[in-house]
């Protein structure tokens, strides 16, 4: 490929990537996708992320964190594909992506709400590699 | 006529006297919270609570907390915190007597107008409700700011 070609290519890549990010699968590609960088930064034998241990880290009762929250349950209720109820009265949405499309659309909202829940429920942040699992198991369901 | 300073001064006081006992039986209605920020961040697991319902030294309080936010973690960047701060407290309701509660429900004008005279204690507890948080269960109007069911 002449070089004016190969840089014309990666304007074009260039100007697509927003296209791509703007659609909801492309969004949920890209915030795995960061996901597994940081997993494999931390631990080099990293293999990939696994939805059943998404599975165990949602139903476990932990119970390490704040008192009134042991559970991830305890707020999305025992199945990702219904609605959950804050301990405040109000209605989530279910987390499964394919009830609620715009799960895992946007990082910032993510990255927020992993923060804040495992250290509800844990008692500590959510590694990456446990955020990987448990957004591959929401996808999956 | 000039009016003189001592009666200027008890006009202050017969006013105060007239404008306490109102606050206590609770505000019918109270502006709404229109900032989009406000209402996003503080309005994903209860009601985005309207400024006037606590004084600024309240929401100063909730906003100091936020990491351990009633039982949860509620964490928010600084720069965040600090926009939503400075709404709650320039809209912020009249200041209270005593130390300052981070809660509305600690309010005493919250807690006369939901005593048992007014609220079946089993209310409360019940399904709908869950928590006395959850002024939209009995408010049908809570988000727009007006508490007058009648
Ligand atoms: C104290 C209640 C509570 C607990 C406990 C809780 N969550 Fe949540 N979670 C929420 C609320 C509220 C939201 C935001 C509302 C919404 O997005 O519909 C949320 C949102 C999320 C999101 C955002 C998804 C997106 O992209 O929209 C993820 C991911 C999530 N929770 C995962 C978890 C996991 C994993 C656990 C257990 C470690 C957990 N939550 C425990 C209340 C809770
Ligand atoms: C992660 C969920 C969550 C978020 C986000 C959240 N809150 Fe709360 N808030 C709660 C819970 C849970 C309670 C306590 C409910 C109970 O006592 O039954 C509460 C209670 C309150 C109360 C006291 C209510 C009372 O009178 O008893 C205030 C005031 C309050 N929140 C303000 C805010 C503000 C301001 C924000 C935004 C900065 C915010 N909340 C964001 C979960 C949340
Ligand atoms: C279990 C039901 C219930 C819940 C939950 C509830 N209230 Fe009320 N509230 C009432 C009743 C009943 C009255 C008395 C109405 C009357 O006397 O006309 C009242 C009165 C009020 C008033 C005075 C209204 C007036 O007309 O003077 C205000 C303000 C108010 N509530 C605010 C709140 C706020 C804010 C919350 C949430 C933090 C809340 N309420 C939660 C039932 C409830």
């Amino acid at each position: 490929m002449k070089p004016t070609s190969a840089l014309l290519a990666a304007l074009a890549l260039l100007a697509a990537l927003p296209v791509l990010a703007a659609s909801a699968p492309g969004a949920r590609a890209a915030i795995l996708d960061g996901f597994a960088e940081r997993a494999r930064a931390a631990d080099p034998g990293f293999e990939g992320f696994d939805g059943e241990r998404g599975r165990a880290l949602f139903e476990g009762d932990w119970g390490l964190g704040k008192p009134d929250t042991p559970s991830c349950t305890t707020c999305h209720g025992p199945d990702p594909r219904r609605a959950g109820q804050t301990r405040a009265g109000k209605t989530i949405e279910p987390l499964a992506v394919s009830v609620t499309p715009s799960r895992f659309t946007d990082p910032d909202e993510v990255a927020k709400w992993f923060f804040r829940n495992c250290r509800s429920v844990l008692g500590r942040e959510c590694t990456a590699q446990e955020q990987g699992d448990f957004m591959t198991f929401a996808t999956g369901l | 006529m000039r009016t003189s300073p001592p009666l200027l001064l008890s006009w202050t006081a017969a006013l105060m006297l007239l404008a306490s006992p109102a606050f206590a039986d609770g505000p019918e209605r109270v502006p709404p919270l229109t900032d989009p920020v406000v209402r996003a961040e503080c309005g994903s697991c209860h009601m985005a609570f309207q400024p006037g319902l606590l004084p600024a030294a309240s929401w100063k309080l909730v906003m100091a907390q936020l990491a351990d936010h009633f039982g949860e973690d509620a964490t928010l960047p600084a720069e965040k915190v600090a926009a939503i701060e400075a709404v709650l407290v320039s809209q912020a309701g009249r200041s209270q007597k005593g130390e300052p509660s981070p809660r509305i429900t600690e309010q005493r004008w919250w807690k006369h107008e939901h005593d048992a005279r007014h609220v079946k204690p089993e209310r409360w507890t019940a399904p709908d409700v869950l928590s006395k948080v959850n002024c939209v269960a009995c408010h049908p109007r809570a988000e727009r700011g007006d508490y007058d069911d009648d």
